[in-house]
């Protein structure tokens, strides 16, 4: 168990970076580029550890404040939800809610930060991110409904199992509903195509890199550990949807973890490579068709529990 | 202990008598009248503490009698809990508001306003012990009226008296409700007194219908809350803090006291309530986003969050309906954990409004700006209110929300598909109260606090008074320890639901995951504290420059490019521009030398605007047909006299001929 444990909190100290890498050389791949390295993200973070910064005068410290607390609510929603087992170093009965609002924290300090700096362009980027999350969360919320209604319970633990008892994942269109909306949410949350764009190379058309323009040095570094912390949480979850973590976890758990992150992480590449951002108006309408996905799948489990 | 709350009681009307009495004396009727209330207020909170953990229980009938019967008052656990409430939340308010008045001395008198205060917090206290229709009623009043003259303080205002007309129409409005709620409960059980009031059947229902509107126009339950950001954006911050922080939720209070007459309830009463919660959690949010003036703003944000609770009593009223104990636990503890949490973290935000009016002498969000360099413990202290009403982890706002939260999902879960509908319907509402909570409260700290100055000050901001920061830090540090222990604070809950049904004993280890809660809050700071640390020691031996924000290449940025509370809310409001009452003046630039441009925008409450007063203009329209009867001749009013005395003479006759 404590064996479990520990490997939950390596694989989680140190697979994030690994999801950004991925999805680089998929984009690269379709391109038809070579791409940067694999590990490329990791030598940004460590060149990034070691520079110094250049704080606006405007600043306060919640400027300081926002990528730390990014890190830390990422890390907290992680350290909640099953990854490689049946159980989670700080899971309970009702933390699936903890989840949700672990992750509204780190933006609430992410967007405070962009706010602090006094630039329209930064407002402009918190705008907008208070914006689709706003949207974004009901439907996470019908998503994370869709797991605890078969098993009768709040809890990431309980619904898992119920999961795994259950037909494997796409035999049944509400999973399938499920596993899209999350799918939606993860592309809203985490800032990539068809929501936001982060390669994009004009401040008035970004979302999330616009918020973090003044950030530099270990500040920068962190926010780039944190959003790929918050890609990889917000992707486990969604890859347990498909693949429950096995009972006993061990190695078979990580094994399940890492490949269908890097499946996903792939999938997320692909999606990049081949769509167009959405208009920002269309961002709103996106992320209700995800709610109203999720709202059909829970309609035909309901329809499914009275038949 | 009804005993000292008694006493409380009486020092509080005492104090207010002698701060009346002192009205040539400002400065001596602030002081009594502070200490009166403060002194007041510690007595009364201690003393329903001990009851509320002793589970104390006692009543009080007086020998002489009102009309209508004897006066009876009682105390028990849902009393003891809204006690609490008003004890705690006053306290803050009556510190505070001796900073906060201090600014007026010489220039308006303040006798009055320290009485009518105190006279506020002791007919609030008044309401929760009172046992009989009549009383309650007159105690009810009386919080009206005292209310109301509170509001009015800068009564030389234009919109201020406009504001407290509308809300004293209202108020009575909704009493009219209550008086037939009364009499219909007091004549079916022959009696006045709350032990007999008892109802069933149609007259349950009917009952329900009344406490629903009467109650919730105290509440501010869409649409009857059209009153709530008038009166709390005219009214001085303490004032709207002690009506936000503890006067609205006597509302919930009264609705919940009836509950308790109307036995088992049917099963579209949650429902309703359900309904009502999550129309006033959206409205009320979503013109929270789209104020300018901050305390407009904490107003409607009160609306949300009056429907938060509602959605929690309907959650409760749901499973008491459908016999699931657990589903009732969440809902009704919810609600209840919800009303004190909103009390402290509303009254801080007030008070730090409060400080900012003070210091800037400006409401407006779009003139503000960088004030957190200026004043840091106003700041602070608003930060922690900010992240608590959005219920984000790990401070008070949560515990309450996630109560709610699970007993949505339990219902849900658990219930066949005519119950787990309005449950389930219940969780994206949440969701995307919470979304949007946060937009409002993210804009409201930031553009407030963050940044440049939006425009030229006068003169420097300052800092807040001892006595007003005293206050915050007190708020502050109360929601902060709720959010790291609320099992503690569940504590106080868990009696009051003997009140409300004698099925609703909660499982021993319902509460259990809430030590789960405290025990994230703890990994949640140390993870916060250490990452802070590993920043600054890899920053050690860096350099670190000060510099200018990156104006991405602008040579020119102002502090008047910075976005605004409108531009801030400008993506989020436009999805919902349809049922927003949008009235947009504008006069663009044009031509090839386009001179100077103006864009106005109006955003008013659809309630009131498409429903309410059109519809108050047509039933006055109505009612002005029955102006012919009124000439203003004497002899008319004699002829009307007469009538009306031959016809009851002719009814009588009639009556005994029988």
């Amino acid at each position: 168990m404590a064996m479990e444990l520990a490997l939950h909190v390596v694989v989680l100290l140190t697979a994030p970076l690994l999801l950004l890498g991925v999805i680089q050389k998929t984009k690269a791949w379709f391109a038809g580029r070579s791409g940067p390295p694999l590990l490329q993200p990791y030598f940004d973070f460590w060149k990034l550890l070691h520079k110094g910064a250049v704080y606006s005068r405007t600043t306060t410290w919640l400027f300081r404040a926002g990528p730390i607390v990014g890190v830390a609510t990422a890390l907290c929603a992680g350290l909640v939800l099953p990854l490689i087992g049946a159980r989670s170093p700080l899971g309970f009965s009702g933390d699936i809610i903890l989840f949700a609002y672990l992750l509204g924290l780190g933006r609430f300090f992410a967007m405070s930060a962009a706010l602090d700096t006094g630039s329209s362009f930064e407002g402009m980027g918190a705008s907008r991110e208070a914006a689709f999350s706003a949207f974004a969360e009901p439907a996470l919320l019908l998503c994370l409904a869709i797991l605890c209604v078969p098993a009768r319970s709040v809890g990431f633990a309980d619904a898992f199992a119920a999961l795994r008892s259950a037909p494997p994942g796409f035999s049944h269109p509400t999973y399938l509903a499920a596993a899209l909306g999350l799918f939606a949410v993860l592309l809203a949350e985490n800032s990539r195509i068809p929501v936001d764009d982060p390669n994009t190379h004009l401040e008035l058309t970004m979302i999330h890199e616009v918020m973090v323009l003044d950030h530099g040095g270990p500040d920068l570094a962190f926010v780039l550990y944190g959003s790929a912390m918050k890609l990889f949480v917000v992707g486990a979850l969604l890859v347990h949807v498909i693949l429950p973590p096995p009972l006993e976890g061990g190695w078979e758990g990580a094994g399940v973890l890492v490949g269908g992150q890097l499946g996903l992480a792939i999938g997320v590449g692909c999606v990049e490579s081949m769509m167009a951002r959405l208009r920002l108006p269309r961002v709103p309408q996106f992320l209700v068709g995800a709610s109203v996905l999720a709202g059909v799948g829970l309609a035909a489990l309901l329809y499914r529990g009275t038949a | 202990m009804l005993g000292t709350i008694l006493v409380a009681i009486a020092l509080l009307t005492l104090s207010a008598l002698v701060a009346a009495l002192l009205t040539r004396f400002d400065r001596a009727s602030l002081a009594l009248g502070t200490a009166g209330s403060v002194a007041a207020c510690l007595l009364g909170a201690v003393a329903t503490l001990l009851a509320l953990l002793g589970g104390e229980r006692s009543a009080f009938r007086g020998t002489w009698s009102l009309p209508l019967g004897e006066p009876h008052l009682a105390l028990d656990a849902l009393s003891a809990f809204f006690l609490l409430c008003i004890f705690v939340v006053s306290g803050l308010a009556a510190v505070y508001a001796r900073g906060y008045l201090t600014a007026y001395l010489g220039r308006r008198r303040l006798g009055p306003a320290v009485a009518l205060f105190n006279l506020l917090v002791a007919s609030m206290a008044l309401v929760v012990v009172a046992r009989d229709g009549i009383l309650f009623l007159i105690a009810w009043e009386i919080m009206s009226f005292a209310s109301f003259f509170l509001v009015t303080f800068e009564n030389d205002q234009d919109e201020v008296r406009r504001a407290g007309m509308t809300y004293l129409i209202a108020s009575q409005l909704g009493a009219v409700f209550l008086f037939l709620l009364f009499v219909l409960l007091g004549r079916s059980s022959g009696s006045y007194d709350f032990d007999r009031f008892a109802a069933a059947g149609g007259l349950a229902n009917t009952c329900f219908v009344l406490a629903v509107v009467g109650f919730g126009a105290k509440a501010g339950f869409w649409p009857f809350h059209i009153w709530l950001p008038e009166a709390h954006s005219a009214a001085p911050s303490h004032v709207s803090a002690l009506m936000s922080g503890v006067m609205i939720k006597l509302g919930i209070y009264g609705l919940l006291r009836t509950l308790t007459f109307l036995g088992p309830p049917d099963a579209w009463w949650s429902t309703v309530l359900l309904f009502v919660g999550a129309l006033s959690g959206l409205a009320g949010i979503v013109h929270a986003l789209a104020q300018r003036d901050l305390k407009r703003r904490l107003a409607y944000s009160s609306v949300e969050n009056m429907g938060l609770i509602a959605l929690g009593v309907g959650l409760g009223l749901l499973g008491q309906s459908r016999g699931d104990a657990l589903v009732s636990f969440f809902g009704y503890c919810g609600a209840l954990l919800h009303v004190l949490n909103h009390g402290l973290m509303k009254g801080l935000l007030f008070h730090g409004a409060g400080s900012v009016i003070h210091a800037t002498g400006t409401r407006s969000i779009d003139s503000l700006g960088g004030l957190y360099r200026r004043m840091p413990t106003t700041a602070s202290c608003f930060l922690v209110g900010s992240i608590a009403i959005c219920g984000l982890p790990p401070l008070n706002g949560f515990a309450g929300e996630w109560l709610i939260y699970v007993g949505a999902f339990r219902g849900a879960a658990s219930f066949s598909t005519a119950g787990a509908v309005p449950a389930l319907a219940a969780i994206p509402v949440l969701g995307l109260i919470g979304g949007l909570a946060a937009a409002c409260f993210v804009g409201a700290f930031g553009l407030v606090f963050l940044g440049e100055p939006r425009r030229k000050e006068v003169r420097p901001p300052h800092e807040a008074s001892l006595a007003m920061r005293i206050t915050m830090r007190g708020g502050a540090l109360v929601c902060i320890a709720i959010g790291l222990w609320p099992k503690g604070a569940l504590r106080l809950v868990v009696p009051a639901l003997a009140v409300l049904g004698q099925s609703l004993v909660p499982p021993p280890d319902a509460a259990t995951p809430l030590l789960a809660i405290s025990r994230l809050a703890f990994v949640l700071v140390l993870l916060i504290v250490v990452l802070a640390l590993l920043r600054s020691a890899f920053l050690r031996k860096r350099e670190v420059i000060p510099g200018e924000t990156w104006g991405c290449g602008y040579a020119a940025p102002v502090a008047r490019i910075q976005y605004t509370a409108n531009s801030f809310a400008q993506p989020l409001l436009a999805p919902f521009a349809p049922v927003l009452h949008v009235r947009i003046d504008e006069d663009g630039p044009s031509g090839y030398f386009p001179k100077a441009a103006r864009y106005e925008e109006h955003i008013g409450d659809v309630a009131g605007e498409r429903f309410l007063i059109p519809g108050t203009r047509r039933v006055l329209r109505g009612l002005s047909r029955l102006r012919v009867i009124q000439q203003g001749r004497i002899q008319l009013y004699v002829v009307y006299i007469v009538a009306t005395l031959v016809a009851l003479l002719v009814f009588e006759l009639m009556g005994a001929g029988r």
